[in-house]
């Protein structure tokens, strides 16, 4: 999966069209952010084809967390041409089959 | 034919996982199903102090990983799935999951709690977006901010404590003028220089457009509001139980925790509950692990007698 960091952040994600892009936030000492990760790469062999994937380590690029008004793990965005298009919040995250359903939305 | 558990239990946290380590050394057939992520609260707990042995590596993470390998090592399976519904009319109980379904002789409900909301504006807007219940997770992002906690039991008290090696400061703000947590965690916090006291006073709304910038609290004495400066609110008020899949299958109090006698039975035959999600006083690892133990030893006498 694709590691975001500030130097490629807007060249990966906000000025990217080809397809919509999912960033999964995630953090060291966010115990329910490494527990879904290996889901989250299983979700990437099923829908990598239409949807790219990219995780951004918030513990070593918290000021472009922030910026993106992340302050809460695990958050996981789809972008669509650079915008937000959905945001999972922690609360909505009970398992990988919520990011699932997410991810059939921009399946297309 | 599906293969019939012994014993299914719901919820991976302590309770969960003691009843599988007592219930595999008994020689059951024990499976564990978990949705989400082992150890339940405690694996958001930083340091867990109060479970007697655990003095080294006593991060909430490292007693979960123990005690799962622990109750592995004797035999217990597990599967990741979220239970959806369940049956309880037969003698053999049925639980659904998203996945699957999975029968078992009998049932340990040990799903346990979540924290509850403290009910100021913006609350629920600003989740995760400055509004958090969980320190571990979200600490990294305020070093060097300042940080309100909502909250004045143990865990307020507790993650508190830990949010001070990252914030500049922390608020406590507490709508009692006394503390209900342990008199050695009180003692800790009153001696950090960073943790200051907000007495008689509750959150009112959090003040932000996009990641909060502030909170309004009011003072339950005297009525005034005033609003601190804060980017982060974290709230620590309290439990709700997670037993919405079991509504009308088994009797709840009116919070919605499960009514269990002594030996965690149920008013269901051969259903049994342990640990948060049940109806008690009080809600920690250690009565939880109790609880876990007790409730196989039930069950296994249920066993015995219903189905010998």
């Amino acid at each position: 999966m694709l590691e975001l960091n500030k130097e490629n952040f807007d060249a990966e994600v906000i000025n990217y069209t080809e397809k919509p892009v999912f960033v999964d936030f995630w953090g060291e000492k966010c115990q329910k952010c490494l527990e879904l990760m290996p889901d989250v790469h299983k979700l990437e062999e099923k829908y990598g084809d239409k949807i790219k994937f990219a995780s951004l380590n918030t513990s070593q690029n918290r000021r472009l967390a922030i910026a993106q008004k992340v302050l809460g793990l695990p958050t996981m965005i789809v972008y669509v041409n650079g915008e937000k298009a959905e945001v999972l919040t922690p609360d909505k995250i009970s398992s990988a089959a919520d990011i699932e359903e997410m991810l059939k939305r921009f399946y297309k | 034919m599906a293969n019939i558990h012994d014993i299914i239990i719901i919820g991976g946290g302590p309770a969960g996982l003691s009843s599988g380590l007592y219930g595999s050394r008994a020689k059951l057939d024990v499976l564990i199903i978990e949705k989400g992520n082992f150890g339940g609260q405690m694996s958001t707990t930083a340091e867990v102090e109060n479970y007697p042995g655990s003095i080294e590596n006593a991060t909430g993470p490292s007693l979960t990983e123990r005690m799962r390998q622990q109750a592995e090592e004797f035999g217990t399976k597990f599967v990741k799935d979220e239970v959806v519904g369940v049956d309880f009319t037969g003698d053999i109980k049925v639980v659904k999951g998203k996945n699957e379904e999975y029968q078992g002789r009998t049932v340990i409900i040990a799903t346990g709690a979540e924290p509850r909301l403290a009910g100021f504006k913006n609350e629920v807007e600003l989740r995760a977006r400055g509004v958090s219940y969980c320190a571990t997770c979200d600490a990294d992002f305020f070093e060097g901010l300042d940080v309100a906690v909502i909250g004045g039991g143990d865990s307020a008290l507790t993650e508190a404590i830990y949010l001070t090696k990252f914030a500049e400061s922390v608020t406590i703000i507490h709508r009692r003028d006394e503390l209900r947590a342990a008199k050695s965690l009180q003692e800790k916090a009153f001696n950090n220089p960073k943790i200051k006291f907000i007495w008689n006073s509750v959150p009112v709304e959090a003040r932000g457009e996009e990641i909060v910038e502030g909170l309004i609290i009011k003072n339950v004495k005297t009525g005034e509001t005033s609003e601190i400066p804060v980017n982060g609110i974290f709230v620590f008020v309290g439990l709700d139980p997670i037993t919405e899949v079991f509504r009308g299958h088994i009797e709840m109090d009116e919070r919605g925790y499960i009514i269990t006698d002594t030996e965690m039975r149920t008013n269901v035959e051969g259903v049994f509950a342990a640990g948060d999600v049940r109806q008690k006083t009080l809600r920690q690892v250690i009565t939880a692990a109790a609880d876990g133990a007790i409730a196989v030893i039930a069950a296994e006498e249920y066993i015995n007698e219903k189905f010998k």
